[in-house]
């Protein structure tokens, strides 16, 4: 049964190749949203199924596919190790809760979307549906990873995907250049993870998860300095921020809401901008080990969820508010983190998902009925027109204000409760945002709902119907309800979630199990699964976490909710006061405190920022390579052709001079020899009659001579 | 004493001919001269017992190339003096001193030759007597394809003479 | 000293060497053909002593081609001499090099 874990992202794959490879061109509006919806629909079911059998027997289940990479003999600190990276999911508590956030969330706004993106043509309807069936593939591939490559194919993939949707309306420049942004960005944050991923491998000598963890127990915790387990702790968190949106890599996600408003919800909202808060879950073990680094985190944490969400006090693009909104809560996910309370953030991500993708997509209907309008400061009085759509933005606004006994509530007092107990200043920053988050989106709520109707007076926006509205309707009760697996023990709860995903956390235990996929469970299984029972059992009483979670007197406990849901409650108010009492407030404010209006309308300037250095910095550099590459390969182009003609030049007057002259000489010679042999032509027969006589004395002569010529020579070789 | 009388008067008349051809001024002069010179070889020719040859010397020489000679000088009406333009590339003199050169050398070579050779040969009585006789004989034996040849060339030497001769058409 | 042939050896040789002279000096082409007359002659004087020295009559039929040849070259180099003067109404041999160069 645990084998069939590799359905999980099959199912969404399969339905991503249908609708891609013969939905573009085939299947009409109806079978494509079938094939989508149906693929995760069957993800949810085989999710639900692998949960339960987690919660049964919490035992972390490694399914092994096959090899990736055969060993390849590579040197590690631990000298020689062959460096062998297998297909390996991961099945465990963790990967259980993130397996049925995504299938679940997933399901319902794919199912919101089949009504949603329903105006696109036929072809893109299907491009659309595959690109959401391939996010949700690579998105359970990347929380199901057994190793980190199996993880980064499944982080690369999800990067990917969010690009293509971003930028899914590809005709609108703004959209291209928004999904071009966010994959750069993201890319950034890929350069350190990878990084991160080599110095694992170093250190370690293995990528599985389970292996990393197992090796890292044995490290010392690095309190006083930046040691190897720091560095690689940092690296990862480098990635975690780029795709999780912290600072300094948040500024990809508030242009990501160029896409479709069901892409928001689910990528940008829900699941994708998770794998960074999952990602440090995961290893858990590891960062335990580098307190330093859990400081940077939580520091980060707690500095981009107050920025966030103070500039989105002063946002009028209803998208862009939630954008920022979700910067924020990422925020507070990574503070918990960063203190220690690696459950809490976990919790968060859960709650999150709801309450955020019911607000995206409520969000959408305002923007549907409204044909296309995101400013809200033309949104006004549509409390009369959609009411259902009213009345779940308020509850998804209440639990992300943190109104008990909503979801958002339970979560985020746990996180502040943790980061109390670690340090008071980074609670204090936590409840400075927990107002500010409370404040500006009851400032939604009023400037969409309240006040007086600014639309088309003749065209009456209709509320959500059929596909768009049950899924908000599930939201809105899960927004409810969820909240209540994560009841402290002070209020009387038994913390289910804590518990529940406390063996993830901890360092390995030899009783996890390696399944291979296809081959009957290795003997002794059974005996094993008893034994981590017991194991686990004993474990619940000592509770042996990775972080000791701060033990806090029920007393401060109790006050700190309510300080919470004091805070809760004056944010409401001030934007009940602001935004529907006294609509003039925030204008005479912007007013008065021009400077630090403009400095959040612009964001901090922080992207002009960026456009100002590293973009124009790379585009300088790159026009400096140009022009150096112009000139070097130019002139040595030229060289190299100045050089061809000087040989030629010099070949040619070789030949001029040599060969050429070596034939004149041949025929100077001649015509001047002629000159000379010319003038023994005297036409005179006398003369040549001498020239005989000549020849007759000269023989005659030697006639004569002969004799003694004879002599001579006998006379020689007698010598001799 | 009688034999060297003769030879050195015979020489001193064809050598003294000799030269009168060569530096006659007129060449009817010449003409004569010549004729004299061979009369005197013929003489000689006796001298060496060389009968049919001096008589053939006579006939041929004398009678038929010098009389050619004579119709020669007669046809050839000469309006200006003959050897009056001279031209500076000759080199005559040094012409004359390698003959004189050629003459002092093969002296040598005589003289030489006869002092070192026994003084005289003995020669064997020919077999049959009478020089015209002895010189018939080889023609007509050994030297058959040569006559033979001579006369092709004789008839050879007509035909061309004439056609040289011959005004132009 | 008995006149032996070689005395007639060097008769032939000065006879030749006047011919010889005759030819390098005269320009009168008539007076050139009596000189090779002459060389001529005197190789037949020279053949014919030969002829006595040895006792037989070779040289003596040599001799008598020689005169055929030379009668026929006689004939021939007058009809040249002949045609020339028609061309060029001189003697002069100084004058016969159209092949000068």
């Amino acid at each position: 049964m645990t084998a069939l874990v590799w359905l999980l992202p099959a199912f969404p794959a399969a339905g991503a190749a249908l609708n891609g490879v013969f939905g573009i061109r085939w299947f009409n509006r109806t079978v494509t949203a079938a094939v989508a919806c149906l693929s995760m629909l069957a993800s949810l079911a085989l999710a639900i199924v692998a949960a339960v059998n987690v919660a049964r027997v919490p035992l972390a289940r490694t399914v092994v596919l096959g090899d990736w990479i055969p060993a390849i003999p590579a040197v590690t600190s631990n000298g020689h190790l062959p460096f062998h990276v297998a297909w390996t999911l991961l099945m465990d508590p963790l990967a259980a809760v993130m397996t049925l956030v995504v299938t679940g969330i997933g399901l319902l706004i794919h199912v919101y979307a089949t009504a949603y993106m329903r105006e696109e043509s036929r072809g893109s309807y299907a491009r659309f549906f595959c690109y959401m069936n391939l996010f949700c593939a690579f998105m359970l591939l990347l929380v199901l990873g057994g190793n980190f490559l199996v993880l980064f194919v499944g982080w690369e993939g999800v990067g990917l995907c969010s690009y293509l949707l971003i930028g899914f309306w590809y005709q609108k420049t703004s959209a291209v250049d928004a999904g071009r942004k966010a994959f750069i960005v993201n890319r950034i944050g890929d350069w350190g993870f990878v990084l991160g991923i080599m110095a694992a491998f170093l250190a370690f000598g293995t990528l599985d998860l389970q292996g990393v963890a197992a090796a890292a127990g044995h490290w010392p915790i690095e309190r006083a300095q930046f040691g190897g387990l720091s560095i690689i702790c940092l690296l990862l968190f480098v990635g975690a921020a780029g795709k999780s949106a912290q600072i300094p890599l948040y500024v990809w996600l508030p242009d990501a809401m160029e896409g479709p408003t069901p892409v928001s919800a689910l990528i940008h909202a829900a699941t994708m901008v998770t794998a960074g808060v999952y990602i440090v879950a995961r290893n858990a073990v590891l960062f335990s080990h580098a307190p330093l680094v859990l400081a940077i985190i939580a520091i980060v944490g707690a500095l981009t969820a107050l920025m966030a969400a103070s500039i989105a006090v002063v946002q009028t693009d209803i998208k862009r508010v939630l954008a920022y909104s979700t910067i924020s809560q990422l925020g507070l996910m990574f503070l918990a983190a960063g203190v220690g309370a690696v459950s809490a953030a976990v919790f968060h991500l859960v709650t999150h998902a709801f309450f955020k993708a019911l607000l995206f997509l409520g969000s959408g209907v305002v923007i549907h009925a409204l044909a296309g309008e995101q400013d809200m400061r033309r949104m006004g009085g549509l409390k009369r027109y959609l009411p259902l759509t009213f009345v779940t933005m308020v509850i998804g606004a209440l639990a992300i204000a943190g109104a008990p006994p909503l979801a958002g509530f339970f979560s985020k007092d746990e996180i502040l409760l943790q980061a109390f107990g670690r340090n008071r200043a980074l609670w204090a920053l936590g409840s400075l945002t927990s107002l500010l988050t409370a404040f500006y989106m009851f400032r939604l709520i009023a400037l969409t709902f309240y006040g007086p109707y600014k639309g088309d007076a003749a065209r009456e926006p209709h509320d959500a119907r059929g596909a768009m509205a049950v899924p908000l309707m599930f939201l809105a009760i899960g927004t409810i309800v969820v909240g209540f697996i994560g009841i402290p023990r002070t209020l009387g709860g038994a913390n289910a979630i804590e518990h529940f995903l406390a063996p993830s956390f901890t360092e390995t235990r030899p009783a996890s199990v390696a399944i291979i996929a296809g081959q009957p469970d290795p003997p002794g299984t059974a005996e094993r699964v008893a034994e981590a029972r017991a194991e686990l059992a004993r474990d619940r009483a000592a509770h042996r976490a990775a972080f000791p979670v701060t033990e806090v007197t029920q007393e401060r406990a109790w006050a700190l909710m309510l300080l919470s849901a004091l805070i809760a409650a004056t944010g409401l108010a001030g934007a009940w006061r602001f935004y529907v009492t006294h609509p003039d407030v925030p204008r005479r404010a912007a007013e008065r405190s021009s400077a630090l209006h403009a400095l959040l309308v612009n964001d901090y300037y922080v992207d002009d920022l960026y456009h100002a250095t590293i973009v124009r910095g790379t585009f300088a550099a790159a026009r400096e390579f140009w022009r150096v590459d112009l000139r070097v390969i130019d002139a040595f182009v030229n060289a190299w052709g100045i050089g061809t003609r000087v040989l030629a030049w010099i070949s040619h007057i070789v030949d001029k001079l040599g060969v050429d002259g070596a034939v004149n000489a041949t025929g100077w010679t001649a015509g001047e020899g002629s000159f000379l042999v010319r003038r023994g032509q005297t036409g005179l027969v006398q003369n040549y009659a001498l020239l005989i006589l000549v020849g007759v004395c000269a023989f005659l002569t030697l006639y004569m001579l002969a004799p003694g010529l004879e002599l001579m020579r006998d006379l020689f070789a007698a010598r001799q | 004493m009688l034999e060297a009388v003769a030879f050195y008067g015979l020489a001193a008349l064809i050598l003294g001919f000799g030269l009168m051809v060569v530096t006659a001024r007129s060449a009817v002069h010449s003409v004569v001269f010549l004729v004299l010179n061979f009369l005197a070889v013929a003489v000689a020719y006796v001298v060496l017992a060389a009968e049919f040859l001096a008589v053939i010397q006579v006939l041929v020489y004398a009678g038929g190339i010098v009389v050619l000679y004579l119709f020669v000088v007669m046809l050839v009406n000469q309006k200006r003096a003959p050897e009056a333009h001279h031209d500076p590339h000759r080199k005559s003199g040094l012409g004359v001193m390698l003959a004189a050169a050629v003459l002092a050398e093969v002296t040598a070579i005589v003289v030489y030759t006869a002092s070192s050779s026994p003084a005289s040969v003995p020669t064997p009585p020919p077999a049959i007597a009478g020089n015209t006789e002895q010189v018939g004989l080889l023609l007509y034996t050994d030297y058959l394809i040569p006559f033979e040849v001579a006369s092709m060339l004789l008839l050879a030497a007509m035909v061309g003479a004439i056609l040289f001769a011959r005004k132009a058409q | 000293m008995p006149i032996t042939p070689y005395h007639y050896l060097v008769l032939a040789a000065a006879l030749f060497t006047i011919g010889v002279i005759g030819v390098m000096v005269r320009r009168n082409i008539i007076i050139l053909f009596m000189s090779i007359e002459l060389m001529l002659n005197a190789v037949n004087l020279n053949l014919v002593a030969f002829s006595r020295l040895y006792g037989h009559v070779v040289g003596q039929v040599f001799a008598l081609f020689i005169v055929a040849v030379a009668a026929a070259e006689a004939a021939v180099g007058l009809g040249i001499l002949l045609a020339f003067y028609r061309n060029k109404e001189t003697l002069n041999v100084d004058e016969v090099n159209l092949l000068r160069g």
